[in-house]
């Protein structure tokens, strides 16, 4: 039979241009483990905000003016004047601070089930260097609404660069382009913040997922699938990701959606975490406001960076605390991958680094007190600590046998079930009977009547035995 | 015709060669796109000095002005303040001003030319803040030792009158005083030192 002519068509183009070839590569014949769980959400929306940031970017600056004189003022006509053009900004700031969240959750998996360890070291490496454009993206683009946040944010951090010996003072008057921040520093920043650095983003999430598709996903098991394969040489434990995870993922979109959207709508300054209350009032060289913090999602280094008492030290520490994390694939001995199997030792480490991380994130959104700064001194020690322990504590680590193949865990709605049935037994255990009121006015209530109270002792039995099983499912 | 097959170190010299060739190429052509962010001639030229009235201030009073962009602040300190500044050597980092900027007219105990007029460039040494003008003693949020100065809210380095810099905060060295002098007992130009005047 004579093909059709829109398939002629289509043939014509595919001798010439391998769609097909790319869209089986990396989608219908890219087999991904088919044990992913939650974690596995956040790269495919960390690639949906990108491509929010970038839309919602493309139009925010058709209004923007990247002048020191008008940049506040057109921030302000976009929000008032621009039709639509609220939601847009609103989608473009609370999409910086999405990002961050969505970007720490990737990570965090990565350092759950061992997603950074051979032979992944390059995916990990491109996803840090792809989080330092990412800093530099938001950092820049922190500057351009000019209010005072912006400019005493950019101040400090320029002045970073000041502490290097030698070099530092030149440097920094080249980043500003001027001897304070002023209408060239925001100009440039512009430039790098639109073109430059979205460019480098792209390109390195380009690179990511080509190292990725080449080695394959990790998994929470953290096992390679590819190890045992069925005789058409698929690996048996992995599933095409198209159309099964592409699906899956339209789940996690429309969830996350969901909460962006709450934020968007209803609180989108976020209570001053997303978008700063002093970032409301024109920048003023002259007047530093009271109390500065950057936005959320730098405060753990911030607080880094204000914990050590000297400038060039507290420089190195702030960056320092970055570049660590670029050594993990070589600082972790350990040869298993996933915390399903690792050792006490490294569950606890993690948990006490997650603490320390988050405790200063939330001190560096604090102003300085003496309290604070202990504090601040002691979470710097325990990140620290994480990383630079870690050969020693990886090594001896006591682990449990990694199995062949992907084991089978319960799903949440199988949990939901087995909750069910144990809420009646649960009931009658932290609560008990007594005897309440023996009489009440009206004859017709005469006699005993009972009530359920709280039982003490049932209630602490009962968080007792969470408390064993939730580490006893963490050992 | 050439049979003694490829002549690989010829094309290795070649290639060398082409490379250097290139890379030289590429670093004078890095030279004019790195230099075009230094600071244009405008933003250089635009340095001039700032004339200020100091007779309308008060007594304990700071006024701000700018100066290259930058807030200088003009205080007129009291002989209690004065007074305090001796007694607070031993908690300060640079108490004698060795490794701190001022022109040498202010390189003494209260880094002023005159006592009560005290000048500096408002920023903080460490990152560049302005701190916050707190002449009170001991106040609530900053303790007992707090004898009256310069708070920095960013990363908490504390400066006295003098601009001088504590022992343990992040800040290394004294608050910058700029060049200025005293054009008649009330009037001060900022920019200009008394040094270049008087040579």
């Amino acid at each position: 039979m004579k093909p059709s002519r829109l398939a002629e068509c289509g043939n014509w183009v595919l001798d010439r241009f391998p769609v097909t070839k790319f869209w089986n590569d990396h989608m219908a014949h890219y087999y991904a483990p088919k044990n992913f769980n939650i974690w596995y959400f956040f790269g495919s929306l960390a690639l949906l905000v990108l491509v929010n940031q970038i839309l919602t970017g493309i139009l925010l600056t058709m209004n923007y003016k990247p002048d020191a004189k008008l940049a506040f003022d057109s921030v302000e006509y976009i929000m008032r004047d621009v039709p639509w053009g609220w939601l847009v900004r609103y989608m473009h700031s609370t999409g910086a601070s999405a990002f961050f969240i969505v970007i720490y959750l990737h990570m965090f998996r990565a350092l759950l089930y061992g997603s950074f360890k051979h032979p992944r070291e390059l995916i990990w490496i491109f996803g840090m260097l792809l989080f330092v454009a990412l800093m530099a993206e938001a950092f820049m683009g922190y500057l351009l609404p000019w209010g005072q946040m912006s400019f005493w944010g950019a101040q400090v951090i320029i002045s970073l660069f000041s502490a290097i010996p030698v070099i530092g003072d030149d440097l920094s008057l080249w980043i500003r382009g001027d001897y304070v921040i002023a209408d060239a520093t925001l100009n440039r920043f512009f430039a790098f913040h639109v073109i430059a650095v979205p460019l480098v983003l792209v390109m390195l999430v380009f690179m990511h997922l080509v190292a990725l598709h080449e080695v394959g996903s990790n998994n929470p098991d953290g096992i390679e699938i590819k190890a045992s394969k069925d005789p058409w040489g698929h690996p048996v434990d992995g599933i095409p990701f198209h159309p099964y995870y592409t699906v899956k993922d339209l789940v996690g979109v429309g969830v996350f959606l969901l909460f962006f959207a709450t934020v968007i709508f209803y609180m989108p300054e976020m209570g001053g975490y997303f978008l700063e209350h002093a970032n409301f009032i024109p920048a003023d060289p002259m007047k530093t406001p009271e109390h500065i913090a950057p936005v959320w999602y730098f405060t753990p280094f911030y607080s880094i960076l204000r914990a050590i008492p000297d400038k060039f030290a507290g420089v190195i520490g702030m960056g320092g605390s970055i570049v660590v994390l670029f050594l993990m694939p070589w600082l972790d001995r350990c040869k298993v991958k996933s915390i399903r199997y690792r050792g006490g030792i490294f569950k606890k480490a993690l948990f006490l680094f997650v603490i320390s991380f988050l405790a200063l994130g939330y001190l560096g959104t604090q102003p300085v007190t003496p309290l604070a700064t202990t504090m601040a001194r002691l979470f710097t020690t325990i990140y620290f600590g994480f990383f630079l322990l870690m050969p020693i504590y990886t090594r001896w680590e006591k682990t449990k046998p990694v199995p062949r193949r992907l084991t089978k865990v319960k799903s949440i709605e199988d949990q939901l079930h087995e909750i069910e049935e144990q809420i009646p037994a649960l009931l009658e255990e932290i609560t008990e009977v007594k005897p309440a009121i023996t009489e009440i006015g009206h004859p017709a209530f005469k006699g005993t009547f009972f009530s359920r109270r709280p039982n003490p002792k049932g209630i602490a039995h009962v968080l007792s035995r969470v408390l064993t099983n939730l580490k006893r499912s963490l050992d | 015709m050439n049979n003694k097959g490829v002549d690989k170190s010829k094309r290795q010299f070649l290639t060398s060669a082409l490379t250097v060739v290139g890379a030289v190429g590429s670093g004078y052509l890095a030279v004019p796109f790195l230099a075009q962010m230094q600071p244009s001639v405008k933003a250089m030229a635009a340095g001039a000095p700032v004339e200020v009235d100091i007779s309308k201030i008060e007594d304990g009073q700071l006024i701000r002005v700018a100066w290259r962009g930058k807030p200088v602040w003009v205080l007129n300190r009291q002989p209690e303040v004065l007074a305090t500044l001796k007694t607070l050597d031993s908690e300060l980092r640079d108490p004698q001003s060795n490794d701190s900027i001022q022109p040498p007219s202010s390189k003494n105990a209260v880094r002023s030319q005159r006592p009560e007029i005290f000048v500096a460039v408002g920023l903080c040494t460490h990152l560049g803040c302005s701190p916050t003008f707190r002449p009170e003693i001991a106040p609530v949020d900053l303790g007992d030792k707090w004898q009256g100065g310069f708070f920095c809210p960013c990363h908490g380095s504390w400066f006295d009158l003098a601009g001088r810099v504590y022992r343990g905060v992040p800040a290394p060295s004294n608050l910058e005083i700029p060049p200025y002098r005293f054009i008649t007992d009330t009037r001060i130009m900022i920019g200009e030192s008394s040094e270049e005047k008087s040579a």
